[in-house]
């Protein structure tokens, strides 16, 4: 079993970039987003805005180790990292990671998806592994389909079996990339009270305050609560702070984000 | 299938091997040319080339839809090692079962060699023929068959596996990769023979 290093140094940024630039991960020479400057203080509940292409999911897998930054020094909990190979392993399992199309292993059905972390990770049997995940699987609504395989599951389905597996093995850091994009109502209304409550130590995680990054193309659903704000606009990293100024903000792209009318975006330009 | 292959292998090949020498009475090459013929060459890479083609292509298509699905990342955020948790399994799975297909395909191939001649009325008892097989056979027959089909396995694996992961893909892509795998997987099968024919002389 690998033992997770809990926060043994609380003060520790979680997230820190310096000067990242960050490549596409189709293809390592495009560089998405230059001189992001970014810090994530333990518990934060962060929301990232961009169009779509415009980096978010690439902001996202840098971000979760997957793809080594291009430049600049990434720390997480005060470690310069680069990428989480096997050696950062245990700093890998403090971060949970949804993925926007969910990623879910096709050849295994819901449960077997959420309890695969378990089973690698701490080596369990796959009846005591679904005992663990038991409880993981009723919080998130996915008892009535934990015996269906992915592929004939709805696509809002999918994205919360894998929000259940990035909780599995109940990290300290959530990342989800863009996690209402195509859900319906109800299932954004689920997901965005269900995020606040980890945001808030959800029982389940023992009182642990989850720390939150969620890309997103619309600001409008995450309006309110304690969230920081920030923007991707022509390949930087912009940080707007909390929702009062997200609204006033004058960025024709953040009004963008906030749907607002065309008319309104366009007017002041002109003028 | 192994088994259709392994009786069609011995109703034509040794069937008719054993139908001719016994014509010409030559009785005494009857288990060389088998041993030569069945268990040093034709078994192992026959059973090679078919689980190639029914488990090797099957690797490559599962594990390029899983890359193409980015399914493989999702395993790397999980901490999951793909090397560890999709490579390595398959090729030992893939190192055993075409050794163990190898011998039952060997064993197939002579029970039916045997039938066939039977049908033919030559005048060759059970025990005559399966008494000159094992005179025929050595230690070093075993060893290398052992040695040969679990290095067919362990590189029909490798090159699977490889051409499903190794390079980020399109669903679309999978049928030109099948294909390219499967080939790759017959060019290395039988440069693997051709080592082991060398093996066979020097020994």
């Amino acid at each position: 079993m690998t033992e997770k290093t809990k926060d043994e140094t609380p003060s520790l940024l979680p997230i820190e970039m310096i000067g990242v630039a960050i490549a596409a991960m189709q293809d390592p020479d495009f560089i998405t987003l230059k001189d992001v400057n970014w810090s994530v203080a333990g518990g934060e509940f962060w929301v990232v805005g961009a169009p779509q292409h415009s980096g978010k999911s690439d902001f996202l897998m840098t971000t979760a180790g997957l793809i080594p930054p291009a430049q600049g020094r990434y720390k997480f909990y005060g470690n310069e990292t680069r990428i989480f190979d096997e050696a950062r392993l245990a700093d890998r399992l403090r971060m949970g990671l949804v993925f926007e199309n969910a990623e879910l292993f096709h050849y295994l059905t819901v449960a077997e998806n959420v309890t695969l972390p378990l089973r690698y990770h701490q080596n369990l049997h796959p009846d005591d592994a679904a005992k663990a995940a038991d409880e993981l699987i009723e919080l998130t609504g996915l008892k009535s389909i934990a015996d269906i395989m992915p592929p004939n599951l709805p696509r809002s389905w999918h994205k919360r079996a894998a929000l259940a597996r990035a909780l599995a093995l109940q990290p300290d850091i959530l990342l989800a990339d863009n996690p209402l994009g195509a859900l319906d109502a109800r299932h954004s209304l689920w997901w965005l009270r269900f995020l606040d409550e980890l945001n808030r130590a959800h029982q389940w995680l023992g009182g642990k305050t989850l720390t939150i990054v969620v890309t997103t193309d619309d600001f409008r659903p995450w309006r309110g609560g304690r969230r920081q704000f920030a923007l991707l606009k022509d390949k930087s990293f912009v940080p707007l702070g909390s929702w009062n100024e997200v609204i006033s903000s004058d960025e024709p792209l953040v009004k963008e984000l906030l749907a607002t009318p065309i008319q309104e975006i366009v007017e002041p330009l002109k003028r | 299938m192994f088994m259709f292959v392994a009786l069609v292998l011995g109703f034509l090949a040794i069937g008719q091997t054993v139908t001719v020498a016994a014509r010409f009475g030559a009785f005494d090459y009857i288990g060389t040319i088998m041993v030569t013929v069945i268990v040093r060459e034709l078994g192992p890479l026959l059973a090679a080339m078919l689980a190639l083609a029914r488990v090797g292509n099957a690797n490559v298509i599962e594990l390029g839809t899983a890359r193409a699905l980015n399914e493989v990342e999702a395993l790397e955020a999980s901490g999951i090692d793909p090397v560890h948790y999709l490579v390595v399994p398959r090729v030992i799975g893939m190192t055993l079962g075409v050794f163990s297909l190898t011998v039952y395909l060997i064993l197939v191939a002579l029970g039916s060699g045997y039938l066939f001649v039977f049908l033919q009325n030559v005048p060759l008892t059970p025990g005559e023929y399966f008494s000159e097989l094992a005179s025929s056979l050595s230690w070093l027959d075993f060893a290398l068959l052992a040695l040969k089909s679990c290095t067919f396995g362990f590189f029909i694996g490798i090159v699977t596996c490889y051409h499903g992961l190794a390079q980020p893909l399109r669903l679309d892509e999978l049928s030109r990769l099948a294909i390219r795998a499967t080939s790759q997987g017959i060019i290395a099968c039988v440069f693997i023979d051709a080592i082991y024919f060398l093996l066979y002389l020097s020994l």
